[in-house]
């Protein structure tokens, strides 16, 4: 059961040092628990880890292929490494380590990636992954998973931590807008309705989630009904949750930082159009590459903000009305 | 039990992995015969004499580790484990056949003492250190071996594997690289030049040797030699010949791949016994 913020707005805590304190308090009763990183402890917040448990994390330097290789040995050996790096990193530069030395070869590996779509702003369009989602959702048996505040990552890590099998958590690193309130519960593969309606249903993952709240509102104001849902697991796809929206609100939007192509929008439309054809629209990066910037700049630049997902919404209930 | 019977059982050893290894590649009608042939007698030596293994559990938590780094060779390894016990000989004639448990590449799902799923270059390696560092987070004494291909040493992942194993004290990691001195395209030095290869690893931190790859009492020598020395990883060259010990692949110089039936693998099954009889080493050079 989830329950919704009063104020939805920027926490005070960073995503990172979340991730690392939860690490820690998993660690101490499970001593399985052991952390890979690629030269980006201090980035991507598990420098803590390192100094609580030096036995047990390793820093392979600037040498992403091993290290992820390294951690399909460490789980073999029977631990549950963490790999972290860079989203860029830890998809597209260890794709085959995944592929083969984690996934293929069974191993209990989670994959971390930092920084994921605009969240890499300054970082700019080499250091900016669009299309992890996509690549890792056509490795077979992966779990996807994208925590959308503090609440809600803290409450998944220990189901993560206790669920055998890869995962990739697509994890931004700095202060997130708080959505959930403590106490908060979720499953793993389950989404998270964040508002009842009935006119169209917007489907967001990560960031895209604030945005979509406040898409609702928008339309609220014309007396459009928007349901919103939070899409964290994307892999395994909540297809009873999507075919239940489209059965029920009868036009869908998703919304997602990364590329369109491959990504959340892709696997609700393989979804619909499999089992109940419904007007989809999808708002995500058009298959462009990325760029230096604010996130309030990049979400402008490619069309990930409130406006485009409201106007979006009213594109997909027209079509609903033609049909 | 006197040296000499443990050097003889090795040496016997050594000869039935090839010969179960071309009958499982001949059954097949094709496959990694050179680079299965080379490996046949570090193979032995491991698994006759060295590793603490029990194949009745393969997933002792305490035993030794192999991993195959040069997955490909799968098929001398599969002889070698159904050779010890861990699955029926009856699944050497599946090797590549529709729903077979024997894959071409090494599989540690499918099959009972592989240690770790191979057949991507280079991941084998850094598995192995995953593994070496997992048995020491875990308190275990383990010994991890690993075999890379030399042309595998290609891969740039095999040198990050080195630095990691190194910074890390992996001493009870012990490296092979089956210097059979050909790669797939052809001999190492037209492909991409090796260099001084022991040298390579010992500037990446490695205590390193180079020993007749082919001589199992060479080897069983190199390995306690290596267990010896403390508080670095170790790398020993065996310094081999692509698809030694079969005769028809060593007469042939693109012999990383050969189509070959039974029957052919029955006529090299009969050169080896007469080179074991006559107890030359594979190649047929005079042991004494």
């Amino acid at each position: 059961m989830v329950k919704i913020r009063n104020d939805i707005s920027a926490e005070n805590i960073e995503m990172r040092q979340v991730y690392c304190s939860s690490l820690i308090e998993a660690a101490k009763k499970d001593p399985k628990i052991v952390t890979v990183d690629c030269d980006l402890s201090s980035s991507c917040g598990t420098k803590d880890f390192s100094i609580m448990f030096p036995e047990r994390s390793f820093n392979v330097g600037i040498a992403e292929q091993n290290g992820c290789a390294m951690a399909g040995g460490l789980a073999a050996s029977g631990l549950k490494p963490f790999f972290h790096s860079f989203a860029v990193f830890s998809s597209r530069r260890v794709y085959d380590q995944i592929f083969i030395s984690c996934a293929y070869a069974r191993q209990n590996v989670k994959i971390v990636g930092c920084d994921p779509g605009i969240t890499a702003e300054n970082n700019g369009g080499t250091h900016m992954a669009f299309e992890d989602v996509g690549i890792l959702r056509a490795v077979p048996e992966v779990t996807i998973v994208e925590p959308t505040d503090t609440v809600m990552l803290k409450n998944l890590l220990p189901k993560i931590v206790d669920t055998n099998g890869l995962f990739y958590i697509r994890l931004m690193r700095k202060k997130a807008v708080g959505i959930y309130d403590n106490g908060s519960d979720f499953v793993i593969g389950k989404a998270a309705q964040l508002r009842s309606g009935n006119d169209v249903t917007i489907i967001a993952a990560g960031i895209e989630v604030a945005e979509a709240l406040k898409a609702a509102d928008q339309l609220k104001a014309e007396a459009i009904s928007a349901r919103v849902i939070d899409m964290f697991t994307i892999k395994p796809l909540d297809k009873e949750c999507v075919l239940a929206c489209a059965r029920e609100t009868g036009a869908i939007v998703t919304a997602e930082n990364g590329n369109i192509i491959g990504g959340l929008g892709s696997a609700v439309a393989e979804v619909l159009s499999e089992n109940l054809p419904t007007p989809l629209e999808r708002v995500g990066v058009r298959d462009c590459f990325g760029q230096v910037g604010s996130i309030g700049f990049l979400k402008e630049k490619y069309g990930l903000t409130a406006e485009v997902i409201a106007e979006k919404a009213r594109i997909a209930i027209s079509r609903k009305t033609r049909q | 039990m006197g040296a000499d019977v443990m050097f003889e059982r090795m040496r016997r050893l050594s000869a039935d992995i090839r010969i179960w290894t071309l009958r499982t590649i001949g059954d097949a009608g094709f496959g990694h015969i050179g680079g299965s042939a080379s490996i046949a007698d570090v193979l032995a030596v491991l698994y006759g004499e060295v590793m603490q293994i029990d194949p009745e559990h393969p997933d002792w938590e305490d035993r030794d580790w192999f991993v195959l780094s040069k997955g490909h060779a799968a098929p001398a390894l599969y002889a070698t484990l159904a050779l010890k016990g861990y699955f029926p000989m009856e699944w050497l004639k599946t090797l590549n056949k529709p729903g077979t448990n024997l894959p071409s590449h090494a599989d540690g799902n499918l099959v009972p003492g592989v240690d770790m799923t191979t057949g991507s270059l280079g991941q084998g390696i850094s598995a192995a250190v995953g593994i070496a560092a997992g048995n020491r987070v875990q308190g275990r004494n383990s010994w991890v071996y690993c075999i890379l291909g030399d042309g595998e040493i290609n891969e740039g992942e095999v040198w990050e594997a080195c630095q990691t194993a190194n910074h890390f004290q992996l001493d009870h990691l012990i490296l092979f690289v089956d210097w059979n001195k050909k790669q797939l395209d052809g001999r190492l030095e037209q492909v991409n030049q090796p260099l001084d290869i022991e040298q390579k690893f010992r500037s990446f931190g490695l205590d390193a040797q180079t020993v007749v790859g082919y001589d199992t009492t060479s080897i069983y020598y190199a390995i306690k030699k290596a267990q010896s020395v403390k508080g670095k990883p170790h790398v020993i060259i065996l310094d081999t010949f692509k698809g030694l010990g079969v005769d028809f692949a060593e007469e042939v110089e693109f012999n990383h791949y050969l189509s070959f039936d039974r029957s052919k693998a029955e006529a090299a099954i009969t050169e080896i016994e007469r080179r074991y009889a006559e107890g030359t080493y594979p190649r047929g050079e005079l042991r004494w």
